[in-house]
């Protein structure tokens, strides 16, 4: 499934977010999309994801969910969104509640994104008993439980400390060499973006316009090769230098404002 | 040459209170026998102040042969029921207000307008309306308990994480279900803890409702006592109310052990 965002803009009262944003989530790709913090990432992904109606604009979608989809759009959180009262099953088991589904299949859909997500110790266990990187992985089966076409991830480890992020950044490099689901992943994190994202799409500062698509053509499971260093550093390089006058500029309008 | 040692000097404690269940006994039985050997020492009058053993003597009688089981169930009853009926209505405001603009537009000026009143002062009212009989206690009762209970519900309904509302929305969790499923349960803490103040609202409003105009009640019973100077049938209704307030106290925390066992 592909979307597509058509001249969306966006503002909140007075303040303009985003600006004539065209920008079209291919079929099986990740498309990382990075800008300087307060350029309108997050409230792009809620409009992507129909949580939010855009000022301007409209979300197309092109093609159809995969058999046993339940929810085209998925969201993973920053914030991972789980119910403290709910065990970390029935989480999970949540967002499958309100669909025909046999009991049966209904628990064997929790437990597959809970061994996905490795998980299946821990199906009793409340959310407050979890660290923070178990926590985003209840977030993660959550998501993978309804079989997503698109899955929107609004930074999803930077709740995180640096070695629970990278081994999250493994399961999650591991998830899209297994399977193309198709995914945005707003980060800030330009490494996080060069080891997963096919593309990445750069935002200028608020008001966020896309400044560039940057294509990352080296295969995902090859980037941890020596010879692919010197393109992923160059490709670094070029990525830091769009969104680097970006940022001094926010920070600097931020002090004088 | 080397400097001399120092151990560290610790400054981390304190500002961390406790509690010690035998501290609370031991202050108890000691309140109890000073109280008891005032009263037996002849320290002041049995009129004013009965001892401990004259109060327990006294409940004794009324309950095997008075008339102190019928006073209780009347009072009983009517907390029961007004309270149920205004935490039912409360609730029902309440969560109104928490979900839909109309009803909290509506709804907050008449709570900031009604909340104040001591709900004591309308039972004159209440009476002229319904007459003198239970329904008037039970509007008192029940408006007491109403207007504690609206605040608690909307206010817990303010509680409740947006985040975790809009996560339920992006996975097209229906409407009636995210009410029941994350509303309900994320307001649930506030919620029980306004049972607190309520039921204690219920006792006090149940009390003087009785005072006023009652047969049979707590309050009647210890107007009546007060009447007749016999302050150890007095004090022993209040024991009696002190020990219904514990016993509700007791079965709110059990209640909040099983729907928050959670946090
Ligand atoms: N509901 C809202 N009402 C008003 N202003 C908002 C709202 N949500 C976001 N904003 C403002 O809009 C701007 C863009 O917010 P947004 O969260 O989309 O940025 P972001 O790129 O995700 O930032 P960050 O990197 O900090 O997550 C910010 O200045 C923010 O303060
Ligand atoms: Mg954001």
């Amino acid at each position: 499934m592909q979307v597509i965002a058509e001249g969306i803009s966006h503002v909140y009262g007075p303040l303009p977010v985003l600006e004539g944003v065209d920008l079209r989530v291919r079929e099986g790709e990740v498309l990382a999309v990075i800008g300087p913090s307060g350029c309108g990432k997050s409230t792009l992904l809620s409009i992507l994801g129909g949580l939010l109606r855009p000022t301007e604009g409209r979300v197309l979608l092109q093609g159809k969910a995969p058999d046993g989809c339940l929810n085209p759009l998925t969201f993973v959180f920053q914030d991972f969104a789980l119910l403290p009262w709910r065990s970390v099953a029935g989480n999970v088991a949540l967002v499958l509640e309100h669909h025909r589904l046999s009991p049966r299949e209904r628990e064997a859909r929790v437990q597959e994104a809970l061994a996905r997500t490795g998980l299946e110790d821990f199906a009793a266990a409340l959310p407050k008993q979890l660290s923070g990187g178990m926590r985003q992985r209840v977030g993660i089966a959550r998501a993978l439980a309804v079989q997503p076409a698109v899955l929107l991830l609004d930074e999803p480890l930077s709740a995180l400390d640096a070695q629970t992020r990278e081994l999250l950044m493994e399961d999650f490099e591991a998830l899209w060499m297994r399977e193309k689901t198709t995914a945005v992943y707003v980060t800030h994190n330009l490494s996080e973006a060069l080891r997963l994202a096919d593309r990445v799409a750069v935002f200028s500062r608020r008001p966020g316009r896309l400044k560039e698509v940057v294509e990352i053509p080296i295969a995902r499971g090859k980037r941890a090769n020596p010879q692919a260093q010197a393109e992923l550093v160059a490709l670094h390089e070029r990525l830091w230098g769009l969104i680097r006058l970006e940022a001094q500029s926010a920070v600097s309008e931020l002090e004088d404002g | 040459m080397a400097e001399a040692l120092q151990e560290l000097r610790f400054r981390g404690g304190g500002f961390a209170p406790g509690r010690k269940r035998w501290a609370a006994l031991v202050f108890f039985v000691l309140l109890i026998g000073l109280w008891q050997m005032a009263g037996t020492r002849g320290w002041v009058s049995p009129l004013f102040l009965p001892s401990p053993a004259a109060i327990a003597s006294a409940l004794y009688a009324e309950a095997i042969q008075g008339n102190l089981w019928t006073h209780l169930v009347a009072s009983l009853q009517r907390v029961a029921l007004g309270w149920l009926v205004g935490t039912l209505a409360g609730l029902a405001l309440g969560l109104a207000m928490g979900l839909f603009t109309l009803a909290r537009s509506v709804g907050v000026p008449l709570v900031s307008a009604f909340f104040p009143i001591p709900k004591i002062a309308l039972l004159p009212l209440f009476i002229l309306w319904f007459g003198i009989g239970e329904a008037s206690k039970l509007v008192t009762i029940g408006m007491g308990v109403f207007f504690p209970t609206v605040v608690a519900a909307y206010s817990g309904v303010d509680a409740v994480p947006r985040n975790l509302v809009r996560m339920a929305q992006s996975f097209g969790v229906p409407y009636y279900a995210i009410i029941w499923k994350i509303v309900l349960p994320g307001a649930m803490a506030t919620i029980v803890a306004g049972f607190r103040i309520t039921v204690s609202m219920a006792l006090i409003l149940v009390v003087a409702a009785e005072m006023i105009g009652a047969e049979y009640g707590l309050g009647a019973f210890i107007i009546s006592a007060g009447h007749l100077m016999m302050t150890d049938r007095l004090l022993g209704g209040v024991v009696c109310l002190s020990i219904l307030g514990l016993l509700a106290g007791v079965a709110i925390t059990l209640l909040e052990r099983r729907l928050l066992h959670w946090r």
